[in-house]
């Protein structure tokens, strides 16, 4: 591993990002749908409260007078949503493109390690999705000058916000090195971060072991309990395991490649 | 500098590479030859260490291209046939970027950059995107970015391809002047690039070595022909040289050319052969008015070779 060659390969591709637009278009229409989302829930909280103001029987339901609960997790839930929509359109083209346009040839004759070239895109793809989530920080700063939510459920929740991202990258960027067809990388990526989330949802039919198992498996399941302000390490080395077995999965897939 | 030993290279059932050997020398310019689809690119490739060999080994500078790969690579410049570059750069940026991963210090990047732009004649085009430069630039900023850390070795896989006649002589002229403190090999089809460039050739066919050898070797090698011009009887000269049994065969010079009114004999034996037909001429009361070997230029030698392996 060499700092030096990880930071030309990261300057390179988030020039790239930005230079084709990619960046600016995934972000904006993050930013309108996730934008939608938070206003929707946050008129709806207004409008709760606002009755219940009169209604005796609304104003004990407190759950649903608690911003944290009503706007705050449901709006965690709405990105964490987004952006599993939106990474594979910003990994499918890292490797992909390269392959495609034939310049991996150089890229894997230069005198640079294989890992180097992986985290170079890796940090940069993360950077972009960094800065995607970094722009709803507004949300909250919204919320605080309203009104008086929660701040520790809100920073844990972000933690699980980049932490989720951060894998759903590793698996894009591992999608990628395996075809020379952006729309197969991205809709690869796509089918098995679906598969992740909805493994959670099979967790009632299966019971024992492997229900737990599969449970644990789930990539949504692991953020929960961030965005309700606690701290796991559970949660915190799944993700950081998810990444590191797809970035060596990606390493192996590029010597692959030059085994055949 | 270079040792190519024993390398065979199967992509699945197919061997596009069979058991070929070669070295080349520090400071040689050597051309490597052959017909479409038999292989130059794939040794170029696993020279490079985009991919290893089945069988065998590759050394460039010392070290072995599959198990000391990083440091093979640091020596190589390398122009892939395609010239693949990143569309979305400028020409500058692009060459600071190959320049910073190829290891240069920051401090030189700026310099060495803007020197091989001027060598490559590049100066013009260095704010433009690469997407929208011509063939020709695209070739020319794929020469500099091989040539921009000075390495020891430089492949280089069709490298004027798409360029006009005048680009082309100024690339010929760069690669000439690399010779001596660079060791280059060049696969072209263009056979008069090789006797101007090379000093040295190698011809592959089929994935396997037709010829090694000098270029003046491989070029007077082919010489096995030679012209007589002849006075006398024109029909019974040739009866009578065809007749020998120590000619493979005998042709009357085309008409037009240089050898009209002569004949061009190939002979089994150049010495016992030769012996034998001035004994013939004489003793007919001919006389020989002009003789001499023909000149075979490198498409000749390289038809040869290329059909004789084919068979």
């Amino acid at each position: 591993m060499n700092i030096r060659s990880i930071g030309i390969i990261y300057n390179r591709e988030l020039k790239s990002y930005f230079s084709s637009l990619t960046a600016y278009v995934v972000i904006v229409m993050f930013l309108l749908i996730a934008g939608y989302l938070f206003a929707a829930q946050l008129t709806m909280f207004a409008d709760i409260s606002f009755k219940a103001q009169t209604d005796p029987m609304l104003a004990k339901q407190y759950q649903l007078l608690n911003i944290t609960e009503t706007v705050v997790r449901p709006v965690f839930g709405y990105i964490s949503i987004i952006m599993l929509l939106m990474t594979p359109l910003l990994t499918m083209r890292l490797f992909s493109e390269e392959k495609k346009t034939g310049t991996i040839e150089l890229m894997l004759t230069f005198p640079i390690n294989d890992i180097d070239v992986i985290l170079g895109k890796y940090l940069a793809c993360f950077s972009v999705l960094l800065t995607m989530i970094v722009l709803t920080f507004t949300f909250p700063a919204l919320l605080l000058s309203l009104g008086e939510p929660e701040v520790k459920p809100i920073l844990t929740g972000y933690l699980g916000l980049v932490l989720m991202g951060a894998s759903f990258i590793s698996l894009g960027i591992f999608a990628s090195s395996l075809t020379e067809n952006q729309i197969v990388s991205a809709s690869v990526s796509f089918g098995i971060l679906l598969f992740f989330w909805l493994i959670s949802y099979s967790v009632t039919l299966v019971s024992g072991g492997l229900g737990q198992v599969l449970a644990y498996l789930s990539i949504n399941k692991h953020i929960e309990s961030l965005s309700k302000g606690v701290i796991d390490t559970e949660d915190i080395v799944y993700y950081l395991c998810f990444i590191a077995i797809f970035l060596f999965l990606t390493l192996r897939s590029l010597e692959a490649n030059r085994w055949r | 500098m270079i040792q190519v030993e024993h390398v065979t290279k199967d992509y699945g059932q197919f061997r596009a590479i069979d058991d070929i050997s070669f070295t080349v020398n520090k400071g040689d310019i050597m051309g490597f030859l052959g017909p479409n689809g038999t292989g130059k690119t794939t040794v170029m490739r696993m020279l490079t260490c985009f991919f290893p060999p089945t069988q065998g080994k590759l050394m460039v500078a010392g070290y072995n291209c599959f198990e000391e790969s990083l440091n093979v690579r640091k020596k190589i410049g390398y122009l892939p046939e395609r010239v693949p570059l990143y569309a979305d750069m400028t020409v500058s940026d692009y060459l600071d970027f190959v320049a910073g991963i190829k290891g240069m210090r920051s401090k030189e990047i700026k310099g060495k950059v803007g020197q091989v732009m001027d060598d490559c004649g590049l100066a013009d085009v260095n704010r433009k995107l690469i997407s929208d430069i011509s063939r020709g630039y695209r070739q020319r900023v794929g020469i500099a970015q091989a040539l921009v850390n000075d390495p020891e070795v430089l492949i280089l896989d069709e490298p004027t391809v798409g360029l006009d006649p005048q680009q082309i002589k100024g690339i010929r002229k760069l690669i000439k002047d690399l010779a001596g403190r660079h060791t280059v090999i060049l696969s072209t089809h263009i056979l008069p690039e090789v006797s101007i460039l090379c000093n040295r050739v190698v011809v592959i066919n089929k994935g396997r070595v037709a010829a090694v050898d000098s270029l003046d070797n491989l070029i007077s090698a082919g010489t096995d022909k030679m012209f007589m011009r002849i006075n006398g009887d024109q029909q019974a000269i040739m009866a009578a040289l065809e007749q020998l049994d120590c000619t493979a065969s005998v042709q009357q010079g085309e008409n037009d050319s240089k050898e009209e009114g002569g004949f061009i004999i190939a002979l089994d034996d150049e010495k016992q052969s030769s012996k034998r037909m001035h004994a013939m001429i004489e003793e007919n009361g001919w006389n020989i008015e002009e003789m001499r070997p023909m000149e075979t230029n490198l498409e000749d030698v390289f038809i040869q070779l290329v059909t004789k392996e084919g068979k």
